[in-house]
């Protein structure tokens, strides 16, 4: 007999970074028998290394601003390619949402008025990141955590999911298992909300901790729910580069929304050569009006500087591969020739002390090296602007793990107001469901097949070591599904990917149940192949680039496939790929976008002059 | 490098040895022996920035965050040695059990803002909140727990001693500009904040420079005299507290009585 603990709720809510926690807060809100479930301790989530601020047209400090304008932001900052049904709700709820963790006891930082400040980041016409200097994500995530905590809400921490519960077409619960003891544990749930972040860690170079290993899109495809938009990964333009054992940590945005630039190897301001058309006419041409730009939003253009990430990302690795770079194969993000030290250390003070501590680089009289890094993935479970709900019954995705909102490239900022404005309507919309629907039946026939799976490594004849594998698909990844992707090197990483599974098929792991890291990894990297595999399969479909999508071999955005996701499901075990048509946008909203469509080529790296300047 | 490995049973020091490379710090040693040695070393980490506090262990007997401990801060040759901090038990190798400290939060009564402004929002000026944001760094280490020394060596002080992270929690709270709670007598009676004599470990070891002691612990020292001993407030507070307070959700007692402040 199988040794499982077990439990019942109306809502379980798997992850507990910022979309999971407020989740899960509404759910319970709305009288929902509900857990939190979490493979870390509470409030260690990925939320919490949130750097620059949280969107939200709050006008405070430009009255000019208002959802429209964040919606025509996120909308172009996606190339388009967003339901826009998630971008509105976003852009309208998410000031709401701001203000209601103030109501919480989170403390922003305050306009000379006492308003909540607000920061310039890439891509929004106006400033408009409610922050706390430069750790918004810990203001966002304790805040969050206190107010779980104070309404008594059931947490499972270091706690793992592995597999969903599926019976007659509805999820029916989990299994998984806890870290600490290695005993199983089984939830039976009315409604399961998955809140599991993304995958950065298939990636070698990433901002993402270990935690990021596509649970929550793995689950999803397997108990036969819809992905879409799965080649839609994001670089962050800026991370550090040197030394090499931080290579890939986050420099927030908030240095450029502040006042840094980035530069070449020649002290060229190089982004004022990579300004694509469909940006041109919002941006400056020339360094004084950028400058001019921070001060005076109504008669200057914002800087290349704060173009979308795609667009900065891609025009980093292109200086690079052109020779232009830095020593260490970045480029110069330079905040001290432009800001004063005491600016500098009162706005910045993360960036400033992680500078000082590991790459001992004093920002305020230095410029700093940076690349781009594995931030997060648009793609994700496909679900349903208004309920969160998945294509599968009874399941809600919330946040990273989530898609549609981001379209083919996330604005910075909107991360932390999607997690708030998607978390809590899944939780409404899971507890509304938990209400209407009978109890759950477990399929006992399935858990125990689950059980056996998760105990495996322990049984198997094999000797492949977790570790290895993990890194092996790292480099995989990294070296031929990273920024600029072609035919040929996306169908060798296929070919790869099933020899890291015939290998992780063959882990076999030492030492006991308790707390044993090894094991965890070798669980976590059959979602980690499984979620990479759907990212090159869709990336091999889509056959043009956009956003965080780029075709060395179709470097145009083509209109045709801006009107398309490519969606991504798992049937007779097999992934099966098609394209779907996006839903349309309404006349009103269109207006508010504008007509012209993303065309140009892209900056893939090669001696192509994107937007002619040179 | 010598890591501890063992379980609540026991244990001991384990030397490993693995390739270095510049900027290393202690937790990407820890990693290597992970994949090159020891697949089961059991370690907790998230962020590897300082910014989760996840990582925290005892290198040369010193409470610090692997993440943020370079390997060039020793000589060359010089022994190291990684432990799990020592206030909480042992699960296995560098995790202990840090319970205490989710249990202890559950017994804070959480905010209460007061109605806001007649325009419908919320005013707060930066200097008004500048130093509450100090104590909104805080990142959950439990590093200042781990060095106090009320519970680091006395078991039986647990029960009645909340520790520094949570004076700093409260203080917060106490502090905040929009906060109604009244928890001073809570703090006195059930979080033991007389148990500190101000002797600043926990300063001095806090990741976030956050002044532990100076800003958080003594003015809430003063609050707690203030209110408990001053007749005059005592019975102004007596009047105010008056359908105010609201209190944790729940309150498990303490039996041990902590001297007072």
């Amino acid at each position: 007999m199988r040794d499982i603990e077990r439990h019942q709720y109306d809502v379980v809510v798997v992850g507990a970074g910022g979309a999971g926690l407020r989740a899960a807060i509404e759910a319970h809100a709305n009288g929902a028998k509900t857990a939190l479930v979490c493979k870390s301790l509470l409030g260690k989530a990925h939320t919490v290394m949130a750097e620059g601020g949280i969107a939200a047209a709050l006008a405070n400090v430009w009255k000019e601003d208002n959802w429209k304008v964040h919606f025509r932001d996120t909308m172009r900052g996606g190339k388009l390619l967003n339901n826009w049904r998630m971008a509105q709700l976003h852009a309208q709820e998410s000031p709401e949402r701001v203000l209601e963790l103030e109501e919480w006891g989170a403390l922003f930082d305050r306009t000379k008025d006492g308003l909540i400040l607000q920061r310039d980041f890439g891509g929004h016409r106006y400033a408009r990141l409610a922050h706390v200097g430069d750790r918004t994500g810990l203001e966002m995530i304790r805040t969050l955590q206190n107010r779980a905590v104070a309404q008594g809400i059931d947490v499972f921490m270091e706690c793992t999911v592995r597999h969903l519960l599926v019976d007659a077409g509805r999820v029916s619960g989990a299994v998984g298992y806890w870290r600490q003891t290695g005993r199983l544990i089984a939830f039976a749930a009315k409604a399961v909300v998955l809140a599991t972040g993304g995958v950065g860690k298939a990636w070698k170079v990433t901002s993402n901790s270990w935690e990021y290993t596509g649970d929550g899109i793995a689950m999803a495809l397997d108990a036969g729910a819809d992905l879409i938009d799965m080649e839609m990964t994001q670089f962050h333009p800026t991370a550090m580069v040197w030394p090499l054992s931080v290579r890939g940590i986050l420099v927030t945005e908030g240095v450029r929304g502040d006042g840094g630039t980035l530069k070449n190897n020649k002290g060229e301001r190089f982004m004022f050569k990579y300004i694509p058309d469909f940006f041109r006419a919002d941006t400056a041409d020339t360094e004084r009006e950028a400058d001019a730009w921070y001060e005076d939003k109504r008669s200057n253009r914002r800087t290349p500087d704060l173009l979308p990430r795609d667009e900065v990302a891609r025009a980093i690795n292109a200086e690079v591969k052109a020779g232009r770079g830095t020593e260490h194969g970045g480029v110069f993000l330079d905040i001290a020739s432009r800001r004063p030290a005491d600016y500098i250390q009162r706005r910045l003070p993360s960036m400033y002390h992680q500078f000082k501590e590991l790459a001992d680089v004093d920002i305020t009289k230095e410029a700093m090296e940076v690349g781009p890094t594995l931030h997060y993935i648009m793609g994700g479970v496909r679900v349903d602007a208004d309920t969160a709900a998945t294509t599968l019954d009874g399941l809600y995705a919330a946040g990273e793990v989530a898609a549609g909102m981001h379209g083919a490239n996330r604005l910075g900022g909107n991360s932390l107001s999607d997690l708030l404005v998607f978390g809590r309507r899944a939780g409404l919309a899971a507890a509304d469901y938990a209400k209407r629907g009978a109890a759950p039946r477990i399929d006992e026939a399935q858990l125990g097949a689950y059980a056996d799976a998760i105990a495996a490594p322990f049984q198997r004849s094999g000797n492949e070591n977790p570790y290895q594998i993990q890194a092996d698909l790292q480099d995989t990844m990294q070296e031929l599904v990273g920024i600029i992707r072609t035919k040929s090197e996306l169908e060798e990483a296929l070919v790869r990917i099933e020899r890291l599974r015939a290998r992780a098929a063959r882990v076999r792991v030492p030492g006991t149940r308790v707390y044993n890291p090894g094991w965890h990894l070798a669980l976590d990297l059959e979602n980690l192949i499984g979620v990479s595999e759907a990212v090159i399969r869709s990336a091999l479909v889509r056959t043009e680039s956009r956003g965080g999508h780029t075709r060395e071999d179709y470097p145009k955005a083509d209109p045709e496939w801006g009107t398309k996701n490519v969606v991504t499901r798992r049937r007779a075990g097999r992934l099966e790929l098609v394209t779907e048509a996006i839903p349309g946008v309404p006349n009103e909203l269109q207006a508010l976008i504008g007509e012209d469509k993303p065309a140009g080529q892209v900056a893939t790296g090669e001696p192509v002059v994107i937007g002619g300047k040179e | 490098m010598k890591v501890w490995r063992g379980d609540r049973t026991g244990g001991e020091f384990v030397e490993y040895a693995v390739p270095s490379d510049p900027g290393m710090v202690v937790l990407d040693v820890i990693h290597r022996i992970q994949a090159a040695h020891a697949p089961d070393l059991a370690v907790r980490w998230n962020c590897k920035a300082g910014k989760c506090g996840s990582c925290s262990a005892e290198v040369n007997g010193h409470p610090v965050l692997m993440c943020m401990t370079r390997m060039s801060e020793f000589r060359g040759g010089e022994e190291i040695t990684v432990s799990p901090v020592k206030t909480f038990p042992v699960i296995k190798d560098l995790v202990t059990d840090v319970s205490f400290n989710f249990e202890k939060a559950k017994q804070i009564p959480p905010f209460k803002p007061k109605p806001k402004e007649p325009d419908g929002t919320r005013r707060m000026y930066q200097e008004d909140v500048d130093r509450v944001q100090e104590f909104h760094k805080c990142i959950e280490c439990f590093l200042c727990q781990d060095v106090c020394h009320v519970i680091r060596d006395h078991e039986e002080n647990k029960p009645s001693f909340s520790g520094p992270r949570f004076f700093v929690r409260l203080a917060a709270l106490e502090m905040h500009p929009l906060d109604t709670n009244d928890r001073l007598e809570l703090i006195r009676l059930k979080h033991g904040l007389g148990y500190c004599n101000i002797t600043k470990c926990c300063t001095e070891v806090c990741p976030e420079d956050i002044h532990i002691t100076d800003n958080a612990i003594i003015p809430l020292k003063e609050r707690v005299v203030t209110a408990h001993y001053d007749p005059v407030a005592w019975a102004l507070r007596r009047i105010r507290r008056t359908g105010q307070a609201s209190p944790a959700p729940s309150e498990p007692q303490s039996k041990a009585q902590p001297p007072s402040a």
